[in-house]
């Protein structure tokens, strides 16, 4: 029988199956991460329903309105009282004139806090519909039972 | 010029350390920003600003639908708070179920599409309440897991002024 003295010097244990495991635990948590927690706050509750199933397909020009249960909103990222609304609503509904589209075009999506009073929701729609704005999505996480 | 002769034994050894620190980085980079966020969805609503002659309601064989909930001062809903036309409803399942049997998932006079509903809610009333009478009128979800719709088009009151004092 022939040894090959050079190689037999390093006795490391096989490296293999262990980068195999490492790379698939890295494939797995990489697919699980979730990069849309950018428009998500933590400030918000949401209300769980049963029905709140996620989107087949992206929205296509989605405006994100969050509302606290304090009734002040965020909107990007930024906490404003509920009048900071109408300027903002009024900017977007500009901006989407110059790629011509029309604000009944745009979906608003109103992140509210479970504990948010209705009227304030309300309040939220009824300044949205002042911008020409129609189509309306209040969000609410999945119900896991 | 000289050439040095490849021994027909030597062998090239990757370096496996660096790469090995990578790949731990990696993983407790991913290990540590994972975190189970349940699922969000959405229940659309198509409401454009009501124009003062559009009185008339939409050429429905169903008479039109008006569901109210009334809160105390807390945002609670009342015992009796849900009121649909003036009926009162115990919870959302008695809700449910009243609008199930009325919309009924055949094809009767009543389809799915033309059903419509406008909901009345205080102004205190808390959100999530709305949300779970949202859920009992626009569908529900069956055996296998499909998502069965019945009342679609949805949509609010106009807002009511905050109450004083």
């Amino acid at each position: 029988m022939r040894f090959k003295r050079h190689e037999e010097a390093r006795s490391d244990g096989d490296l293999t199956p262990m980068i195999d495991v490492t790379f698939l635990l890295i494939a797995f948590f990489m697919v699980l991460i979730n990069f849309t927690e950018a428009d998500q706050n933590e400030l918000i509750e949401l209300p769980t329903s049963v029905l709140a199933k996620p989107p087949e397909s992206p929205l296509e020009h989605p405006i994100f309105v969050q509302l606290t249960k304090n009734g002040t909103v965020i909107l990007g990222g930024e906490e404003v009282p509920l009048s900071g609304l109408k300027p903002y609503m009024i900017r977007e509904s500009e901006f989407l004139r110059l790629k011509n589209k029309s604000a009944a075009d745009a979906t608003v999506i109103i992140r509210a806090d479970a504990n948010a009073a209705m009227g304030k929701v309300q309040e939220v729609i009824k300044t949205c519909q002042d911008s020409k704005f129609e189509v309306f999505a209040l969000r609410a996480e999945e119900d896991i039972n | 010029m000289k050439f040095r002769h490849p021994l027909a034994h030597e062998k090239i050894e990757l370096q496996m350390t660096p790469m090995i620190d990578i790949v731990f980085l990696l993983l407790i980079f991913f290990v540590m920003t994972f975190k189970i966020v349940a699922a969000e969805g959405d229940f659309n609503i198509k409401m454009p600003l009501a124009r003062p002659d559009s009185g008339t309601p939409d050429e429905s064989l169903l008479p039109p639908l008006k569901l109210q909930l009334v809160a105390d001062d807390e945002g609670r809903l009342l015992a009796d708070g849900i009121r649909l036309n003036g009926q009162v409803f115990a919870d959302f399942e008695g809700l449910h179920a009243h609008i199930r049997g009325l919309i009924g998932d055949d094809a009767g006079p009543g389809s799915v599409d033309d059903a419509e509903i406008e909901i009345d809610a205080d102004y205190q009333l808390r959100y999530n309440h709305v949300i779970d009478a949202v859920t009992a009128v626009s569908g529900y979800v069956d055996a296998d897991e499909n998502v069965v719709k019945l009342i679609e088009k949805i949509k609010f009151t106009p807002p009511k002024p905050p109450p004083t004092g």
